[in-house]
């Protein structure tokens, strides 16, 4: 009881959610030279696999919307590192990043995101919503804040089995004004249920500046009046971010209910592809990119360590380049699914 | 190898688009991510990143130039070591073979089946449950019970017979229910598998439906369908939807049950039927029972169901009695309708509390020589039309009865189904008898104007008789 109680304290309290907002001071647990360039890896691949899905959505592949992930990188790569076998993972519809950080293959992705069979929805689903019950990766849903209810349901489903699984439930500055993101907390508290709520903050809810769409601008602070404590972390930074995802995720399965934290991030692309962002300047994303680049951090780091040489990142990024090139030409080539698919899956067998 | 940069398209509809503007010159060195140049259309304006590193050795497309097609070469970059021999060459090719293809996929995905392909048809029958239309075997007791005890019975039987089926919702625990269904269930089962929940529909709604993707099978209680209005967003697009967007991966077994429609005196926002619609929404079946060996052994059937059920009950039907069967695993096959009570002149069928007026003035008919057949719907989705025709067939006349509002409801598709799949067999224009096409009022006598009644049924089988 007493941890508890100590850890309610500073967690809920302002002062020590602030004081770690910057994951490069003291107390932040550094990576060893092989985290550090698994870390890179894997953000490359998303920032690789994003700019390519942005290709293939000018050329015509990729349909309807398609909303990228590039500049938040280190949060999706960050958690994940956190989380054990089994646990889940659950998000809106920004969310190819989440499912290559799951484990989840390139390709099958990539012919989601061009509406063909090998997709992993079939190609019935599309950018928004896809699933791997195989990778715990839940989706890929397309309702602002619907994501949040349902992985409290798979928290839910944790306690009722015992399983001692916890589930990372991501949602955006957007999100966090609906209604049910309330109710869910209200819910995940009263039962105490094994739930991280990763709050990705971007600053723009589509093309709505964060001050203007919210009365209340700390996000980690929404879980206040459910006691629910909550962090605000450096999203650009995969440390910082690993460091608070820890301590959260360690928090949610020791059995203290669910905890929040809002993740300080950026997306570089607009919205979605049909977004042009003039609600912003080029400086303003221009400053983050060259200032704040998640991938970039960690590059200075590698080097100015000693732990990788320029030639050592140049190999990473073309075998990366590889990997998404190769999906992107099978993607293209996959067939589109079966017309006799329009009406599967529409009911379960009995 | 040289890369092309091509003219983007801001939506799958753009085809062409002014350059407005580049920001770099040939020779400048670009990296991914880098804004390069800005494109225009009449409705947006556009930046075009560099996704490539290196150097921009050509510019195809002069700032300013209207009209670029999609996927128009506009740029040139050379990677490390290349020279501007092989930009030339890659500028004077041809527009890249995947672009044009690109051009053909997307216009292919505006139309959902190819040329040649099958005509889809129209609805997508939902399997039925495996199990079979069941015989009371012979000898076997009949009980008298309330549909309020079936439905309480159901879901401890199947409480019993899987721990993974749990009950949640308002007041449904320490209170025993707001109308009682789930009296006793607390005290047999615990407080980990009779949840109370705060008044928060939506959110509630959303967990059971997570806890149902989960593998869980839970059974949400809404303590009456009208306020499943703030839910119904998980309800269709997380609950109904899901296993077709995931391709057939993600189940979501869950059952969201409650009553339904007008009870007594609590006027319009206490008192509507939601038949029409979830019965409108594919990836969920929908089951309103009128009796309670129904109730008990279509709710068992839904538990045991792997697709989203909604289970739409009725107020005033909680309190009447029925004869159940006494055996072992009472179920009910979700899907199929049922004759309830022959007759030769006209086939009436309703569901729910509407089998009371539509029974009730079947007898009143046979006094006045006119044989009524009642079919009762039982199953709203899938809808058991041929049951319905069979009896058309044989009767030649058509009443449906319902208490929801007439626009778009479930017996306006009864009555087109039956005029386009059995128009030969019909003698007379398929009827509807409905609420009235208000809000529910709360004076007594309005009300009763509101609701369809036994008179009115009758009504409308003599103008389809042709006896009025």
């Amino acid at each position: 009881m007493a941890k508890k109680k100590e850890a309610k304290g500073s967690g809920g309290g302002r002062a020590s959610g602030r004081s770690k907002a910057n994951g490069r001071e003291a107390g932040v647990r550094p990576f060893t030279p092989e985290e550090e360039l698994k870390a890179y890896r894997e953000m490359l691949l998303i920032r690789r696999f994003e700019e390519k899905a942005g290709q293939l959505y000018g050329m015509g592949y990729i349909g309807g919307f398609c909303h990228l992930y590039i500049g938040q990188e280190a949060v999706v790569v960050g958690m994940q590192m956190t989380i054990e076998e089994g646990d889940q993972v659950i998000t809106a519809y920004r969310d190819h990043g989440h499912m290559l950080a799951c484990g989840m293959d390139p390709k099958g992705v990539m012919a989601e995101l061009t509406g063909r069979r090998a997709g992993y929805s079939k190609g019935k689903g599309g950018s928004m919503h896809m699933f791997s019950v195989e990778k715990n990766f839940y989706g890929g849903h397309g309702i602002v804040g619907g994501q949040v209810p349902l992985g409290t349901g798979l928290a839910f489903a944790n306690t009722y089995r015992g399983n001692g699984r916890v589930c990372l439930t991501y949602f955006g500055d957007g999100a966090a004004n609906q209604g049910q993101v309330y109710e869910s907390f209200n819910m995940a508290k009263l039962w105490r249920l094994p739930v991280v709520y990763v709050i990705e903050n971007n600053k723009y809810g589509m093309g709505t500046r964060i001050d203007r769409a919210s009365s209340t601008t700390d996000l980690s602070q929404r879980g206040r009046s459910f006691d629910i404590p909550g962090e605000q972390v450096d999203g650009m930074d995969v440390r910082a971010v690993r460091a608070a995802g820890e301590k959260a995720v360690a928090w949610a399965r020791e059995g203290n209910g669910p905890i929040i934290l809002e993740m300080l991030t950026y997306r570089y692309r607009g919205h979605s592809m049909s977004d042009p962002a003039k609600y912003r300047s080029r400086e303003e994303v221009q400053k983050v990119r060259q200032e704040h680049d998640p991938i970039e951090l960690v590059r200075r780091r590698l080097i100015e360590a000693g732990h990788a040489t320029e030639a050592d990142l140049k190999a990473i990024d073309t075998e990366i380049r590889g990997i998404v090139g190769e999906a992107a030409e099978f993607a293209q080539a996959a067939p589109e699914p079966d017309p006799s698919e329009l009406t599967t899956d529409v009911y379960a067998d009995a | 190898m040289p890369t092309q940069v091509l003219m983007p398209a801001l939506s799958p509809t753009m085809e062409e688009g002014r350059l407005a503007k580049w920001l770099v010159k040939e020779g400048d060195e670009v990296a991914p991510g880098d804004v390069i140049a800005e494109i225009e259309t009449d409705k947006a304006t556009m930046e075009v990143e560099a996704v490539d590193e290196g150097r921009l050795a050509k510019i195809l497309v002069a700032e300013g130039t209207d009209g670029v097609k999609v996927n128009t070469p506009i740029a040139v970059i050379l990677a490390d070591g290349e020279d501007d021999a092989s930009a030339e060459a890659a500028a004077g090719a041809a527009a890249p073979a995947v672009s044009s293809v690109g051009a053909t996929v997307s216009a292919s995905t505006q139309s959902p089946a190819p040329e040649g392909a099958p005509r889809a048809p129209a609805t997508v029958p939902a399997r039925e449950a495996r199990v079979s239309e069941p015989e009371v075997p012979e000898g076997a007791a009949m009980v008298d019970m309330t549909v309020r005890e079936a439905l309480r019975d159901a879901m401890a039987e199947e409480m019993r017979r899987d721990e993974r089926v749990f009950l949640m919702g308002e007041e449904v625990a320490e209170y025993q229910g707001a109308y009682k269904v789930s009296q006793g269930l607390l005290d047999a089962f615990g407080s980990k598998r009779v949840i109370d929940t705060p008044i928060t529909e939506y959110g509630f709604t959303g967990v059971g439906v997570g806890a149902a993707m989960a593998g869980l099978r839970p059974i949400v209680e809404f303590m009456t369908w009208n306020f499943a209005m703030q839910a119904i967003d998980h309800i269709v697009n997380s609950a109904a939807k899901t296993l077709y967007m995931s391709g057939g991966q993600m189940h979501c077994p869950i059952v969201f049950r409650g009553p339904n429609g007008a009870a007594s005196r609590v006027a319009a926002q206490h008192s509507q039927c939601y038949s029409a619609w979830y019965a409108h929404v594919p990836g969920l079946k929908v089951i309103a029972p009128y009796s309670a060996a129904d109730a008990k052994g279509l709710l068992k059937a839904a538990i045991r169901d792997n697709s989203p059920v909604v289970f739409l009950e009725n107020e005033i039907l909680y309190g009447k009695s029925f004869q159940v069967p006494d055996v072992e695993d009472w179920l009910v096959p979700i899907g199929k309708a049922k004759v309830v009570r022959a007759g030769s002149d006209v086939t009436i069928v309703a569901f729910s509390r509407a089998m009371d007026y539509a029974l009730r003035a079947a007898e009143t008919l046979e006094g006045e020589g006119i044989s009524a057949e009642v079919v009762d719907l039982r199953t709203l989705r899938p809808l058991d039309v041929a049951t319905v025709i069979e009896s058309v067939k044989k009767t030649n006349r058509l009443v449906t009865v319902e208490e929801a509002w007439p626009v778009c409801s479930v017996g306006t598709e009864v009555c087109q189904r039956v005029t386009a799949e059995a128009f030969d067999w019909l003698d007379a224009p398929p009827t509807k008898v409905t609420g009235a096409d208000v809000p529910m009022p709360y004076a007594a006598n309005l009300e009763k104007l509101a609701l369809p009644s036994e008179d009115d049924v009758v009504r409308a089988v003599k103008a389809v008789c042709y006896q009025e």
